[in-house]
């Protein structure tokens, strides 16, 4: 076997997991980029997004559940952000962050209650979850599907963040909130829709991620959660291609190095990888420019 | 005289316990520029504030061409026809300047092409500068990108708070003649100023703040020749 058969599988993962990384790593930027807050609940709302997954599959044919799954996991979003953050608009964000800390465990722990603690079979997509062969390697489409369909999703939004009214109005309001008051524009509704959007991508990303990972548990949400959290950090918290770049990076190390024979040490690697950022550039690869002028 | 656009009624500001506004009552006439002076802490910018709806008043009226504002939301004062240019400029730095003049016209959901272009006339330097980011641009550049903004919703009156701040005397001057010719053109202005001297000589009405109350008013003539304000705000 040529060693491009031996990479090629890692190579298929680390971009596809990259790729779902991507999408929930999205949230997180875009949040931190608007309110200065890290979404702990992020992650969680990822999971959520599985089991509602899992227990309207059950009762509804997939055409109908995975529309439906998408729709509740951005009321969740929406949810939260009106109940847990919006009226800390004007605490301390400490406060705000323990509220995200707060949301978090109540998700987890309304899923355990849910789920009784077992781990829940994830449906099969059909078409998605069938196995190809790509150049030799045996993989399931979802693996291709995902790098395409996250390139996609994310172009769409960086165009409707760059073009769009109410994407200049985002970036508006994330730069200074009493001045995009006084140009008419509404900061809550703006911040609901940067929730909407994060939470739909993190559904989008929770489709592809179980599909390949057949289970979900209450705690699902906390390892990818992180690694997201990481790529944010990564790429610059608060830039969009940033993340996505991030979120590319950790996921094909991350399988390079299970490829190596190192799978104990891919999830260290992340970690590790954080702490070297903060330690030589904390603002990130595409980190917040400062044109600040006094 | 013309109509009355804007009435203020015992004003009454609030941060905490400390009473920033106590009780300020003007108006400002369709067409004029009217200024209120007076020194830091005086209250003229949570007057303006308040009338921008970014804060509540705890007393008094404001009422604009008919219409009670009082405690109003920012988001209903602009679509009113009132506009605030914020004190320190707040323009956003990271959009281009054409962003921040798009951003200005948030609201309005008609053809904005012809508003752009009488901004990019009253201000040539923006023209040049239309790519580049805001916060690449000089303080006065920015001044004028901040008035440029406030004028893409189309405002019947545009309130400025402290246009001077931070200029060279000259750009100072050009901001004023530019303030003149807006009024020229039809749009009541409101303004705030420490630099007595140029926002007395520019306004037809004056106010002069101590303390959370009005002390003073006259033209802007009036007040210029006055003893008191000449001994307080201007220095001889």
């Amino acid at each position: 076997m040529s060693l491009f058969q031996t990479w090629l599988p890692y190579l298929l993962a680390g971009i596809s997991v990259g790729g779902q990384y991507a999408l929930i790593a999205i949230g997180y930027t875009m949040v931190y980029g608007i309110l200065r807050l890290i979404n702990f609940a992020h992650g969680d709302v990822f999971m959520a997004a599985g089991l509602i997954m899992v227990y309207l599959s059950t009762a509804l044919p997939l055409w109908i559940a995975i529309p439906l799954t998408l729709a509740l996991t951005v009321a969740l979003g929406f949810l939260i952000e009106r109940a847990a953050y919006k009226p800390l608009r004007s605490a301390p964000r400490m406060s705000v962050m323990i509220s995200a800390i707060g949301v978090s465990y109540l998700i987890q722990n309304c899923a355990l209650y849910f789920t009784g603690g077992l781990a829940k079979v994830y449906p099969p997509i059909p078409w998605i979850s069938d196995t190809v062969e790509v150049f030799g390697a045996i993989t399931k489409r979802v693996t291709l599907i995902t790098p395409i369909l996250s390139l996609f999703l994310v172009v769409a939004l960086v165009l409707f963040i760059k073009k769009t009214k109410v994407g200049i109005a985002m970036r508006a309001v994330a730069r200074d909130f009493e001045a995009s008051q006084l140009m008419g524009i509404k900061i809550n509704s703006v911040i609901s829709a940067t929730f909407v959007i994060g939470s739909l991508l993190a559904g989008v990303g929770s489709l592809l991620y179980f599909s390949n990972y057949a289970s979900v548990t209450p705690t699902s949400g906390g390892m990818p959660g992180l690694k997201c959290f990481v790529a944010a950090v990564f790429g610059g918290i608060g830039s969009i291609p940033g993340a996505v770049i991030g979120a590319f990076i950790i996921g094909i190390c991350e399988n390079v190095i299970k490829g190596l024979g190192w799978t104990t040490f891919s999830d260290a690697f992340t970690f590790a990888l954080l702490i070297v950022i903060l330690l030589v550039k904390p603002t990130g690869l595409f980190g917040e420019k400062s044109t600040d002028k006094v | 005289m013309s109509e009355t656009l804007l009435t203020i009624e015992n004003l009454q500001v609030r941060y905490g316990g400390i009473e920033a506004v106590k009780g300020v009552s003007f108006d400002v006439h369709e067409g004029e520029i009217v200024t209120l002076i007076g020194a830091n802490g005086a209250g003229k910018s949570s007057t303006l504030r308040s009338i921008a709806g970014l804060e509540k008043p705890s007393g008094g009226k404001i009422t604009f061409r008919g219409d009670n504002l009082t405690g109003r939301d920012p988001t209903s004062i602009v679509k009113k026809g009132i506009t605030l240019v914020p004190e320190g400029r707040r323009i956003f730095a990271d959009l281009t300047v054409l962003e921040n003049l798009k951003v200005g016209a948030y609201l309005r959901n008609d053809d904005i092409s012809n508003d752009i272009q009488w901004v990019y006339e009253l201000f040539p330097r923006l023209k040049e500068r239309s790519w580049q980011l805001g916060g690449t641009l000089s303080g006065g550049e920015q001044q004028m990108l901040a008035v440029g903004r406030a004028l893409m919703s189309r405002p019947k009156l545009m309130m400025m708070d402290e246009p001077s701040l931070g200029l060279a005397p000259l750009i100072v001057k050009d901001i004023f003649s530019i303030i003149k010719e807006i009024n020229r053109q039809g749009v009541t202005i409101l303004l705030i100023e420490q630099n007595a001297n140029m926002a007395l000589k520019t306004a037809d009405t004056g106010y002069v703040m101590e303390t959370g109350r009005i002390t003073m008013s006259g033209t802007g003539a009036e007040l210029l020749s006055n003893e008191g304000v000449k001994a307080a705000y201007l220095g001889n």
